[in-house]
């Protein structure tokens, strides 16, 4: 019994059980589906929807969105890190921008947003732009803190420049680089279905949210939310996973 | 590597003044001297990462000197092994063959943070000797290590230095005899 109650799975298992019966007890105090779906009846209409097409192709554009703007994120983001970190006049010059992105309303944006770029677009270019902020500030830390003293000892045991990149710079950085890409993935996907929401692309998670909202569908407005937070956990699962075969000494 | 009338201050207040010493033809030095004398600000002197305020440093073309920091600055992502590997010249004997010598073959598949602090010390050393650099600039390097050790790694060093000319930092004076050190130096 000891060894069960130690056991992880066994203590995650129990407290995504007990936030079912919390929301259970809670559903059937209200006692309404169009105020509060019980979990059975939002499990129902997430099956429900998993029957139809229209449902994978609103997930697999939004993934597809979500996914390229968090890319291109990581690697704009990245690239200016390097190039702040490397240089004071660059960090000057480019910081207020990374102020502004980080300050300002995310619905602004997707507004100001819309009058350039297309529906489809949008969710994609409001995800990679709430991403580069963070990629660029982790990495930029991840540079600017890697150890003096190995740099001094690189430097008189003849390191050449890559070598010391890849050696001393790439490591240290890389634990930076893994945090900016699982908070990033985080906001990737709640600024791109916001985006969605408001841009009503033809297909998307965030229009099909909106939609069950309007028609008062409660139950699939609840099951939409539930897919983008299974979504939205597995990719983190997954990039994490793979961050992790970079860096074993994590 | 020769050293003529150096001056160094810190935030104005001197802390090498018109030091000289000429280290070459295998000469193995002590440098003495309690904290804030300036020991290691000569070891930086001497490895290029300060220059002086006046002075020379002189280096001949072609000589690397080889360094074991007062810190162990290992990285901390690479293995016992690969640390002293990244370092390794051709013509060094292999790296677990020095960390055999430092009675560390066990521990060579193992992260820095897996080893003792005299461990470390240890692969700092053999990273040293595997870069086979002429002089070999020692600071405190028996630092953690008990004193049946450091007689032991003392012999593996004057092994392996070779020819190499010996620059030892230290506050004992037993560690400039373990060396063999011909001078001492006091700051």
């Amino acid at each position: 019994m000891k060894r069960l109650l130690k056991s992880r799975i066994f203590r995650k298992t129990a407290v995504f059980a007990c936030w079912m019966l919390a929301w259970q007890a809670a559903a059937w105090a209200v006692g309404s589906d169009l105020l509060l779906p019980s979990p059975f009846v939002t499990a129902r209409a997430l099956v429900s929807l998993c029957g139809t097409g229209a449902f994978w192709l609103s997930c697999a554009l939004t993934l597809l969105r979500v996914f390229t703007g968090f890319i291109l994120g990581i690697l704009a983001g990245s690239a200016l890190g390097v190039l702040t970190a490397a240089s004071p006049i660059a960090e000057e010059l480019l910081s207020p921008i990374r102020s502004i992105v980080k300050a300002a309303p995310i619905t602004s944006f997707i507004i100001l947003v819309l009058l350039y770029l297309s529906s489809a677009l949008t969710p994609m270019f409001i995800a990679f732009l709430m991403v580069m902020p963070i990629a660029w500030t982790n990495v930029a830390a991840g540079i600017l803190s890697t150890d003096k003293q190995l740099l001094e000892m690189a430097r008189v045991f003849g390191f050449s420049r890559a070598k010391t990149l890849k050696t001393v710079y790439a490591p240290s950085v890389l634990p930076h680089f893994v945090s900016a890409c699982t908070a990033g993935l985080g906001f990737a996907w709640k600024s791109g279905v916001t985006a969605e929401v408001i841009a009503h692309p033809a297909f998307g998670m965030g229009k099909a949210i909106y939609e069950s909202k309007l028609y008062l569908e409660t139950p699939e407005l609840f099951a939409w939310t539930a897919a983008v937070i299974i979504m939205s956990f597995a990719l983190e699962k997954l990039i994490t996973a793979l961050l992790g075969r970079l860096a074993p000494w994590n | 590597m020769e050293l003529k009338n150096v001056y160094f201050s810190y935030e104005n207040e001197p802390v090498i003044n018109g030091f000289s010493l000429k280290l070459e033809g295998g000469r193995r030095v002590a440098v003495m001297g309690g904290s804030g004398k300036g020991k290691t600000t000569l070891l930086r002197l001497m490895l290029g990462l300060i220059a002086p305020d006046s002075g020379e440093v002189i280096i001949d073309a072609g000589e690397r000197p080889s360094v074991v920091f007062q810190e162990d600055r290992l990285l901390s992502w690479f293995t016992a092994e690969r640390n002293v590997e990244e370092v390794r010249r051709e013509g060094s004997p292999e790296a677990r063959e020095l960390l055999r010598d430092m009675e560390l073959e066990e521990a060579a598949n193992k992260l820095p943070k897996e080893l003792s602090g005299g461990m470390q010390r240890r692969v700092a050393i053999a990273r040293a000797l595997a870069f086979r650099g002429d002089p070999l600039l020692l600071d405190e390097p028996f630092k953690g290590l008990d004193p049946d050790l450091r007689e032991r790694v003392a012999g593996v060093i004057l092994k392996r230095a070779g020819n190499a000319s010996i620059l030892l930092i230290t506050h004992d004076e037993r560690e400039a005899e373990l060396l063999r050190c011909e001078e001492l130096i006091r700051l």
